[in-house]
C-alpha cells in the first residue's frame, strides 16, 4: 500500500521521469556524456550535437544545433550532428509535429548548450587560477583577454568532464547571439543529399535482410476473406507468404521479386464493411450534414454573443466551400526497417513519433517498449504521413519479422500502396454565413463545418483551426460556430498544416468577397479588422507584405495580387501572389511572404520552408485531389495525382519581421496562405469567387500552365 | 539470365529475370542506393541514370535492354559539371529531404552538357520530368545558374 | 491589452488537448494490445482459388466486303474511310498527332505529364528526349509504352481539333503529309510504331480491330477514289 502511493507520489512529482522509467524500462541507455544527451566532445575538437527530432526536409538537425551551439560557443564549422535513437529517459518526448521542434526544444537545447559552456568556462578558470567571469568562449576557444591566455574546448576537454553540470545554467542575452538568426546557420546534410550518399530506410541493406511488400485490402474497411498463394510462391526469390492483419505479405530476396510475387497473389477481400461510396455521394453527403438533414450531431467550437443561434437578419451573405481528400505523397513512399529476435525489437526508419512508435512497436511485438530500439533516420519526406499516431507502416513492419524471427525485414510500399493507404487531408465541407453591418463589417458569423476527425479522444478541434481564432471572429459580436463530424473508413490525419490547410481558405476568401462588397481594398479592410482586434503581430504583417510585394503600384494588363494572411502553430505568415489567367487556368509568377515567427533562428531554412510550402501548397490549390469511385483510391500516381513541376514553381521572396518572442514553428504555417491568395487574385482578376479546390478540378489539366 | 552491365565504368554480372527493371538491379544487386524509386512509373524522376550519356529513368528500362549501354549513376558521376553542380547545390542548400535530388542532378548534368547557358526556359523543359515534393524548384533554378555561371567563368 | 494573452492561452491549451489525447491514444492502444496479446487472432491461410478470366472486350472493324453493297464508288470510298477514320481518331493515334508541340495521353488526350516538347526531330527536346522514359517496346513493369520509333507526326499532321474530313484531305496533300500514297499504305498497313495502336501495353485500350483490318481498309479507300468525307 505504502509502497504503492510512493510510486503514485514520485510518478506525480517527476512525470518525465516516470514516463521514462515506463518507456524505457528493461532497455539501455545511450553512451553517456559529461555533457549530457546532446552534446559530445571529442578530443579533435569536434563537437557533434545529438538531434532528438526527426529530420523529414524541414532542416530541423541544423536549427535545433545551432542553439545548442550558441549557447555553446562552438564553432559552427566544428559541429556534426547526429540523429538519437528512441529514448524517451535520455532525450524527453521524440514527437516531430505540429511544427513544435524548435519551440518545444528551444528552453532544452539552450540550457544544454550553457551547461556545457559552464563546465568549459570553469574549468578554465581552475586551471588559470582566476574568476570564470573573466573568461571568454569564441568559436570554441576559451580566453582571457586579461591575461592572453587561450584554450581549446579539446585541451581542456577532460577537465570540464569532471565538472558538475549546472542545473539552472545562465543563459545567453539575445543581443550576443551570434550564430542563432544569422545565415551562418546552415544545413549539415547538404552535401551527403547532393551526392546520393544520404542513407534513407529504401537504402538499407543487410546481408539477412528480406523484403516484404503486402497486398492491402483496395477499400477502406475491407477484410481479408482468403487467398492462394500457390503463383506468387512459384515466383523466383520469394520466401515467405503469409497473411497479417493488414492484408498479405510477401517476402523476397530482393523489392522486384516481392512486388512480383505480390502480383501473383490471388484474393478475394471481404467489403461487407468497406466504405463503398464515391467522391460524389460523399460531398452530396456532407453537404446534408451541414444542412441537418442527417442524424450527425454537431458540437460547438464557438459561441459568442447574446443568442448565437437566433437568426440572422438584414444583410446576410452565404458562402460554401467544398475541399477534397489530399494525400501527401512524399518522395520517399513508406518503408521500415525491423527485426526482432525474442524480446528485442530493432527497428530503422524515417520515424517520425519515435516515442508513439516505440509503444506501438512493443505492442505488436508483445515486449516491453524498453526493448524495442528505434534507430531514427532522414526520411524522404512526410507532411505528416509518418506521423500516424497509430504508426501503421511501422506495426504492419513489425508484425511481418515478428513471423520470421532473427532475420531483418525491409517493408517498401509502393507509390500505389502509399496513395491508396489513407490518413488524407479530411474532405470538408464549410458553409458560413455573415451579417453585415451598415459599415460594411462583419456583425454576426455563423459556420456549419462538417469534417471528420483527426484525433478520435478529442474534440474535433483540427477541423476549425484558424477559423476559431480568427481576428475576423474576434471583432464581431455574435459568433455560432459549429461543427458536425461524421465518421466512416476512410482514413483520416495530419496533412502539412493540417486544418489550417483548409481553413485559412474559408477565412481569408470570405475577407476579400466581403471587402469587395463593401467596396473596400482588401489590405484597408484587413487593417480595419486587425486593429479593432488589438492584433499588433498581424498588422506588422500587412504593413510589411504591402511594401515588399508593392501593393499599391500597378501590374501590368492581366495580372492582379492577391492577399492571405493566417496564423498557424503560433506562426504568421502572410502572402502575396501575383496572378494572371490563361485559358481560365491561374499562373502564379511571383509570391511575396512575409513571416513573422518569433526568434528567427535559422533564417536561410525558414526561407527554404516558405519556398517548399508555396509550392507544396499551390500543388494543391491547383490540383490537389484524392477521390473515390465505389470505395476504391482512384489517384494512385502521380499521372493522376498531378503535383507542381518546375515550370510551375513561381520566384518566391520571403522577408521576416524582427521580433523577440519565442521561437514558433515554420514547417507548415507557409502552406496555409497560398490558396487564398490566388484565389484572391483571381477573385480580383474575373470577379468570380473560388468554391472549391483544387482549382484545376482534374487531372485533365495537369501542367497546363506551361509556357507561359 | 545472367547480363553483364557497364556501370559507372566497371562490369559487373548479374543474375535477373530480364524483365527487371534497372533500377533495382542497380540498388538491390549492385548496392548502388543513390538512385531511387519514388513512382515506378517514369513520372517523378528520382531514378534517373544517364545511359551513354543521356539521361533515363532507370524504373522503364528492363536490365536486358540495358546491356549494350554505358551505365552511369549518381555515385558514378564526375567531370566538370558534375562538380559545379554539386558545390552550387550545397551552396545554395538546395536539398530538403533530399530524396529526389539524385534525379535532379542527373538531369541538371545533362543540361548544363547540351546547354552552357541554359535560360530559365531551357530550366523548365529539361527539369519539368523531376519531381520535387519539398518544392525546392527555386534553389535549383538558383543553383543551377550558379553552375553554369562557373562553369563559364573558368573555362 | 488582455486580449493577447488570452488567445495564446487557448492556443496552448490546444496543444495541451493535442498532447494529453495522443499520449491518452498510447493508453488505449496499451489496453487494446493487452487483449490482443490475450486473445491471438487466427489469419487465414493459402487455399486454391480459381483464376477467373476477365471476358475481352473486342471492338472489331468492319470488313472491307462488308461496304460491296455499297455501289456508287465515290460513297463506298468515304464509308471505307470513316470507318478507318474509327481508328485514326483513336486516342492511341491522335495522342502522337497533336496540333501543339506538347503530345497528349491517356484515353482523355489531357496534356503530356511531365511537360515534354517536340524538339527538332520529333523525339524530344535535347535535354528532355522521348527515350528518356520510353524505350524500344513496352515495358509492363513500369506500365509505359514504348517503340523503336517511338515519335510525334510532324506538326503539319496534327490531327487533333481537326474533322475526319480535313484529316483526309491532309493525309492526301504531300506537301503536308510528306507521303506518296503508296508510302502512306505503307505508314497505315505495316508501320510498327502505327502498329503499337493496337499493342499499347498496360491497361490501355487498343485501336479497334487490328492493322491488318485497318491496312485493308485504307487500301480500298485509295483503290475507290480515295473520297473525303
Amino acid at each position: 500500500m505504502i509502497g504503492g502511493a510512493l510510486v503514485v507520489g514520485y510518478a506525480a512529482t517527476n512525470p518525465m521521469q516516470a514516463i521514462g522509467a515506463i518507456l524505457q524500462g528493461g532497455g539501455d541507455d545511450p553512451e553517456p556524456s559529461a555533457f549530457g544527451p546532446f552534446i559530445r566532445i571529442t578530443d579533435d575538437g569536434w563537437v557533434t550535437i545529438v538531434n532528438k527530432q526527426q529530420e523529414l526536409g524541414q532542416g530541423i538537425h541544423a536549427g535545433l544545433a545551432a542553439i545548442v551551439a550558441e549557447e555553446l560557443d562552438a564553432d559552427w564549422n566544428k559541429v556534426r550532428v547526429v540523429d538519437a535513437r528512441s529514448n524517451f529517459r535520455a532525450y524527453g518526448v521524440q514527437m516531430t509535429a505540429g511544427s513544435n521542434s524548435i519551440a518545444s526544444n528551444w528552453d532544452l537545447m539552450r540550457n544544454a548548450g550553457a551547461a556545457a559552456r559552464t563546465m568549459f568556462v570553469e574549468a578554465a578558470a581552475a586551471r588559470w587560477g582566476m574568476q570564470s567571469s573573466g573568461v571568454v568562449v569564441r568559436d570554441g576557444v576559451l580566453s582571457h583577454p586579461g591575461s592572453n591566455r587561450t584554450a581549446t574546448f579539446a585541451e581542456l576537454l577532460a577537465d570540464a568532464s569532471r565538472q558538475t553540470p549546472p542545473q539552472t545554467p545562465v543563459l545567453k542575452r539575445r543581443q550576443d547571439y551570434r550564430l542563432v538568426g544569422t545565415d551562418r546557420v546552415r544545413r549539415k546534410d547538404s552535401l551527403a543529399k547532393s551526392t546520393g550518399t544520404q542513407i534513407y530506410t529504401q537504402d538499407i541493406q543487410r546481408p539477412d535482410l528480406l523484403v516484404a511488400m503486402v497486398a492491402h485490402s483496395p477499400r477502406f474497411g475491407g477484410k481479408l476473406l482468403r487467398f492462394d498463394a500457390s503463383d506468387a510462391l512459384k515466383v523466383k526469390g520469394v520466401s515467405h507468404v503469409f497473411a497479417i492483419e493488414t492484408g498479405v505479405a510477401v517476402l523476397a530476396e530482393t523489392t522486384f521479386a516481392a512486388k512480383r510475387g505480390r502480383d501473383a497473389l490471388r484474393i478475394e477481400w471481404d467489403d461487407n464493411e468497406a466504405e463503398m461510396r464515391s467522391s460524389p455521394d460523399l460531398v452530396a453527403y456532407f453537404h446534408d450534414i451541414a444542412a441537418g438533414r442527417t442524424d450527425v450531431e454537431p458540437g460547438s467550437f464557438q459561441s459568442t454573443g447574446q443568442s448565437p443561434e437566433a437568426p440572422f437578419d438584414g444583410d446576410v451573405v452565404e458562402f460554401a466551400f467544398d475541399f477534397p481528400y489530399l494525400a501527401h505523397a512524399p518522395m520517399e513512399t513508406l518503408d521500415c526497417v525491423a527485426k526482432v529476435d525474442g524480446w528485442d525489437v530493432a527497428i530503422t526508419s524515417g520515424a517520425h513519433l519515435a516515442t508513439v512508435d516505440q509503444v506501438q512497436a512493443a505492442l505488436t511485438a508483445r515486449t516491453v517498449p524498453g526493448r524495442v530500439d528505434i534507430e531514427v533516420i532522414p526520411a524522404g519526406g512526410s507532411f505528416g504521413r509518418r506521423g500516424a499516431m497509430s504508426s501503421d507502416y511501422l506495426v504492419e513492419c513489425v508484425r511481418i519479422a515478428k513471423r520470421v524471427e532473427g532475420r531483418s525485414v525491409k517493408l517498401i510500399w509502393s507509390r500505389e500502396d502509399d496513395m491508396r493507404s489513407g490518413y488524407f487531408r479530411p474532405m470538408s465541407h464549410h458553409r458560413v454565413w455573415v451579417q453585415v453591418g451598415s459599415d460594411g463589417f462583419p456583425e454576426r458569423w455563423r459556420f456549419h463545418s462538417v469534417c471528420q476527425n483527426l484525433l478520435p479522444l478529442a474534440p474535433n478541434f483540427t477541423a476549425t483551426e484558424g477559423i476559431a481564432d480568427s481576428p475576423n471572429l474576434s471583432t464581431a459580436a455574435t459568433v455560432d460556430g459549429k461543427i458536425f463530424t461524421p465518421a466512416f473508413p476512410v482514413i483520416v490525419g495530419f496533412w502539412r498544416s493540417v486544418g489550417n490547410s483548409h481553413t485559412a481558405m474559408v477565412m481569408e476568401h470570405v475577407v476579400d468577397q466581403l471587402a469587395r462588397r463593401a467596396g473596400k481594398d482588401p489590405v484597408s479592410y484587413r487593417r480595419f479588422l486587425y486593429q479593432k482586434a488589438g492584433d499588433t503581430r498581424r498588422l506588422a504583417v500587412l504593413d510589411e507584405l504591402c511594401a515588399r510585394a508593392g501593393w499599391d503600384t500597378p501590374l501590368e494588363a492581366g495580372w492582379a495580387r492577391g492577399l492571405a494572411i493566417h496564423q498557424a502553430f503560433g506562426t504568421i505568415v502572410g502572402q502575396v501572389a501575383e496572378v494572371r489567367l490563361l485559358d481560365g487556368r491561374p499562373i502564379v509568377r511571383r509570391v511575396v511572404a512575409v513571416v513573422d515567427c518569433g526568434i528567427a533562428v535559422a533564417p536561410d531554412q525558414i526561407a527554404a520552408q516558405i519556398e517548399g510550402s508555396i509550392g507544396f501548397g499551390l500543388s494543391a490549390a491547383l490540383y490537389g485531389a484524392v477521390t473515390l469511385k465505389e470505395g476504391l483510391v482512384q489517384e494512385t500516381n502521380f499521372d493522376r495525382y498531378p503535383v507542381l513541376r518546375m515550370n510551375e514553381m513561381p520566384a518566391v521572396e520571403t522577408y521576416i519581421v524582427a521580433s523577440d518572442n519565442k521561437p514558433t514553428g515554420m514547417g507548415e504555417p507557409g502552406v496555409a496562405p497560398i490558396a487564398p491568395a490566388v484565389a484572391n487574385a483571381i477573385l480580383a482578376l474575373s470577379g468570380t469567387p473560388t468554391q472549391r479546390l483544387p482549382l484545376l478540378n482534374s487531372a485533365m489539366n495537369a501542367g497546363f500552365s506551361i509556357g507561359s | 539470365m545472367s547480363y553483364t552491365l557497364s556501370v559507372n565504368g566497371r562490369f559487373h554480372d548479374v543474375d535477373e529475370d530480364g524483365e527487371t527493371p534497372l533500377l533495382w538491379v542497380l540498388r538491390d544487386s549492385l548496392s548502388l542506393t543513390g538512385t531511387k524509386y519514388g513512382c515506378g512509373a517514369a513520372q517523378c524522376g528520382a531514378c534517373t541514370v544517364h545511359l551513354d550519356g543521356r539521361p533515363a529513368r532507370s524504373c522503364s528500362i528492363a536490365v536486358r535492354a540495358a546491356v549494350s549501354a554505358q551505365i552511369v549513376t549518381i555515385e558514378g558521376m564526375d567531370g566538370a559539371e558534375a562538380v559545379a553542380l554539386r558545390d552550387a547545390w550545397v551552396k545554395h542548400d538546395v536539398p530538403q529531404c533530399g530524396f529526389c535530388q539524385s534525379g535532379q542532378i542527373m538531369s541538371a548534368i545533362a543540361l548544363l552538357r547540351n546547354i552552357k547557358q541554359p535560360t530559365d526556359q531551357d530550366i523548365d523543359l529539361a527539369m519539368s520530368g523531376n519531381l520535387c515534393r519539398c518544392a525546392t524548384y527555386t534553389r535549383i533554378r538558383a543553383a543551377i545558374h550558379d553552375a553554369a555561371a562557373k562553369l563559364g567563368t573558368s573555362t | 491589452m488582455t486580449r493577447h494573452p488570452s488567445k495564446k492561452g487557448r492556443w496552448r491549451h490546444r496543444v495541451k488537448i493535442a498532447f494529453a489525447s495522443i499520449f491518452g491514444m498510447i493508453f488505449v492502444a496499451a489496453a487494446a494490445g493487452l487483449g490482443y496479446a490475450l486473445y491471438p487472432r487466427t489469419m487465414p491461410q493459402t487455399q486454391m482459388i480459381e483464376d477467373r478470366l476477365q471476358p475481352a472486350e473486342l471492338d472489331r472493324l468492319r470488313q472491307v466486303s462488308d461496304f460491296d453493297e455499297i455501289a456508287d464508288p465515290t460513297v463506298r470510298s468515304v464509308a471505307l474511310f470513316e470507318e478507318a477514320g474509327r481508328v485514326i481518331e483513336h486516342p492511341r493515334c491522335m495522342n502522337c498527332h497533336p496540333r501543339t508541340d506538347r503530345p497528349t495521353q491517356t484515353e482523355a488526350m489531357r496534356p503530356h505529364t511531365p511537360w515534354v516538347t517536340r524538339g527538332a526531330d520529333g523525339r524530344g527536346a535535347p535535354t528532355l528526349r522521348c527515350s528518356t522514359c520510353h524505350q524500344a517496346e513496352n515495358f509492363e513493369a513500369s506500365g509505359v509504352p514504348g517503340n523503336a520509333k517511338w515519335r510525334l507526326a510532324p506538326i503539319e499532321m496534327a490531327w487533333q481539333g481537326k474533322t475526319l474530313g480535313d484529316i483526309c484531305r491532309q493525309l492526301l496533300d504531300p506537301a503536308r503529309s510528306h507521303m506518296t500514297r503508296e508510302e502512306l499504305l505503307h505508314h497505315m498497313a505495316q508501320d510498327e510504331l502505327v502498329g503499337w495502336a493496337w499493342h499499347p501495353g498496360a491497361n490501355r485500350r487498343p485501336a479497334p480491330g487490328t492493322q491488318e483490318a485497318f491496312g485493308s481498309l485504307i487500301k480500298a479507300w485509295l483503290d475507290t477514289g480515295a473520297a473525303c468525307p
